[in-house]
């Protein structure tokens, strides 16, 4: 079978081949068949819930759900466009994008799965990993490949990743999910302290990448912020090691209690020292010839993505310059949504898809019809989905930035808000989801309307605030510097604040401040929990650190401070 | 219970030994605590090992050229241990004897154990052997070797099955 007869052909994104496309299409056929296996019954609900995990389906409260991977959150706009037609024609219009940079559909019928799956296929998409006790999809720095400081682009290893996880047969039915994270940058904007393995690349000698590997992050019932395995991992290792490290969790992680069956409780009762030795013996043990990462297999990935060619645009910074001044509106989104490119006269655009009042990460067909038209006008065609449940265009001229912005205005997409306190992660909470105690959204909203003012949001600066509907913390609550937890309080839905939690290089879990209250009162407490960071706040001081500096104290008093 | 080798439904010739019973002739299956009794057996057959999802495989290392079968149980599909257990008497340990899985798993499973080492499978009675075939014959690429040294093709890890 051919497998290199045609060049690649998206920017930022692996090519599928003939091989792929196979694989991808016999995956959908072998679904099929359990779909159908499961509708005569051949198949037990309780046999059959693993297998349409395995292909992202979930049931809900209403209906099932189906979360498409988009690996390293890389998407073309042909595949934007797919999931707009998944959308409209076997959802409600809209889709809604994930932390972990996929998009799920909420209202998705059983016996339409294999279509879109198939769909999915002809576009080379699939739902393949992106739930179950398996390796999840990898995720990455939504500016790989684009930001000027990074080392080397983490998307040609998460790929390797991605296909060496895709149906592992020793690794698909560990205690539980396991999520990798891997960023080509110093600054780490993945969260690799709060995946199971973070991997933070470096460039090592001869060219060759290492890699530093931080173990047992996470957040959900237990939050813990990963410690660092090993710092000089080289790239050829880099399969054989993933291995070993999986197979001390496999063999020996507990499996009698899912609160319990994450690799960060296997590292905390081991102990590091005892789980290092664990895995550094399995990784003496193995064959590793078997699994050496070879330098013309990392180039042979690598020559599968296509690159942007980039123009000279030495005039675009000028131009810029010229029209920010005519417009302070439009200065304002690009001093808080543009992100400095490798390249001179390029930036990335982060399109915030939290506007005022809005539902956080949700996106209509129409949205991403305009998504793919604007990559296909001023990114090459590439598209990335953050862990902030936005989305980027990594690389834009910036005599384009405002032609661009004037289009997404238009749309609901034009909200100058990234990393402040509107630009809200929130999981889909009661009103989807089977295990939430409350709503995420309708908070969420309300919040994003109380400091929609946009001078405001600017006085405020760089706040982040995730919202998570039970404690099994999708909304990521804990990695927030103010994080709302959704809780059953007799009967009722209440909220809990938790104050200084961060997800970078200094990561830190928020930690509750008190008793739970209504959804309104939630909202006022948090305006005066601001309001006093702006009173005591020393000149330049962001809010994580002036929360740092004075503790819980004066913001919890402020918190339960009844007029 | 039919014992599934190669894709066809084979005779047992092998005997479970309890853990207080006499040891009889014949081919046995042991318990792990049993092995150093078996190994010191008199008389002409082949021993064969049981091992819990929680044993070391480790723990036959010695043992492992003088015997001929390892038995591994899934307590129930989702505990993806003997997985493990198999890649390591196969990657680490070299043993060429058979393994065998007992237990509550999948058709769907089929490949994933056959990928790890798994040779002999106990599976319920009554079942449709087409269903089993179609698990292993369907799909056709992997993308990580395994114990069976597939044929590689093309990209990375990438590799056809062979059915």
């Amino acid at each position: 079978m051919p497998h290199s007869s045609q060049p690649p052909a998206d920017v930022g994104r692996y090519a599928y081949d003939a091989v792929d496309r196979t694989f991808l299409k016999q995956r959908v056929e072998q679904f099929r068949d359990q779909v159908q296996r499961r509708i005569s019954g051949a198949l037990s609900e309780d046999e059959f819930k693993p297998l349409r995990l395995m292909n992202g389906l979930y049931l809900q409260l209403h209906a099932y759900m189906l979360r498409v991977a988009i690996p390293y959150g890389i998407v073309s706009a042909n595949q934007m466009r797919t999931l707009a037609h998944i959308a409209r024609r076997y959802d409600r219009g809209y889709g809604h994008f994930t932390t972990r940079q996929n998009i799920q559909f909420n209202w998705i019928r059983l016996e339409d799965t294999p279509d879109i799956l198939n769909i999915l296929a002809d576009a080379e998409m699939h739902a393949i990993q992106t739930s179950g006790n398996c390796i999840r999809n990898v995720t990455s720095d939504q500016f790989a490949g684009a930001a000027r400081d990074e080392v080397l682009d983490p998307r040609v290893h998460a790929e390797i990743l991605r296909q060496w996880s895709t149906l592992h047969p020793e690794f698909t039915f560990l205690p539980r999910k396991f999520k990798i994270a891997i960023s080509g940058s110093a600054q780490d904007r993945v969260a690799a302290r709060f995946h199971d393995i973070g991997l933070l690349a470096r460039m090592g000698e001869n060219g060759r990448a290492v890699f530093e590997v931080y173990v047992g992050g996470g957040l959900g019932r237990t939050p813990v912020v990963g410690v660092k395995l090993r710092d000089d991992l080289p790239e050829e290792d880099l399969i054989a090691y993933l291995e070993a490290v999986l197979r001390i969790y496999n063999a020996y992680g507990r499996r009698d209690n899912i609160y319990k069956a994450r690799i960060k409780i296997l590292v905390q009762a081991l102990g590091l020292g005892a789980f290092r030795d664990e895995v550094n013996a399995e990784f003496m043990a193995m064959d590793r010839s078997r699994y050496r990462l070879q330098p013309e297999v990392v180039a042979a990935i690598r020559a599968r993505f296509a690159s942007p060619v980039f123009e000279d645009a030495s005039a675009a910074s000028a131009q810029l310059v010229a029209q920010t001044k005519a417009d302070p509106a439009f200065a304002a989104w690009v001093n808080i949504n543009t992100h400095p490119h490798q390249q001179d006269g390029y930036c990335s655009v982060t399109i915030s898809c939290k506007p005022a009042g809005g539902i956080p990460g949700d996106v209509t067909s129409a949205q991403m019809d305009l998504l793919a038209d604007m990559a296909d006008q001023y990114s090459f065609g590439e598209l990335r989905i953050t862990h902030l449940q936005n989305v980027v265009l990594g690389h834009v001229r910036k005599d384009n930035l405002f032609a661009l912005w004037q289009a997404l205005s238009a749309k609901g997409l034009g909200t100058a808000n990234v990393g402040m306190i509107t630009d809200i992660i929130a999981c889909p909470g009661l009103d989807y989801c089977a295990l939430a105690n409350a709503r995420s959204i309708p908070i969420a909203q309300k919040l994003s309307q109380r400091f929609s003012n946009a001078a405001l949001q600017q006085e405020i600066g760089a706040l982040r605030l995730n919202i998570s509907g039970c404690i099994n913390a999708c909304g990521h609550h804990h990695a927030g510097h103010i994080g709302i937890l959704g809780v059953d309080k007799r009967g009722e839905e209440a909220f809990q604040i938790t104050l200084g939690g961060n997800s970078g290089e200094d990561a830190s879990i928020g930690q509750i401040i008190g008793s739970a209250m209504s959804e309104d009162e939630t909202v006022d407490a948090i305006a005066r929990i601001v309001d006093t960071y702006l009173v005591q706040r020393k000149p330049g001081e962001r809010f994580i650190e002036t929360c740092r500096r004075l503790g819980a104290a004066p913001f919890k008093d402020a918190a339960y401070a009844t007029a | 219970m039919p014992l599934l080798e190669n894709g066809q439904i084979v005779q047992d010739g092998w005997t479970l030994v309890q853990d207080d019973q006499p040891l009889p002739e014949g081919d046995i299956l042991l318990p792990l605590s049993r092995l150093s009794e078996g190994l010191g057996r008199n008389g002409k057959g082949r021993l064969g090992i049981v091992l819990k999802p929680d044993e070391r495989v480790s723990d036959l290392k010695e043992a492992l050229p003088r015997l001929d079968l390892v038995s591994l149980n899934f307590p129930i599909f989702r505990d993806g241990r003997a997985f493990t257990q198999a890649r390591s008497l196969r990657e680490h340990l070299h043993f060429a004897g058979a393994v065998r899985v007992t237990g509550h798993f999948l058709p769907d499973q089929y490949e994933f154990l056959l990928r790890c080492g798994v040779s002999q499978l106990v599976i319920p009675e009554q079942s449709d052997l087409a269903v089993w075939h179609q698990a292993h014959e369907r799909i056709t690429v992997a993308y990580q070797p395994s114990v069976l040294n597939e044929r590689p093709e093309g990209f990375a890890f990438r590799r056809f099955l062979s059915s």
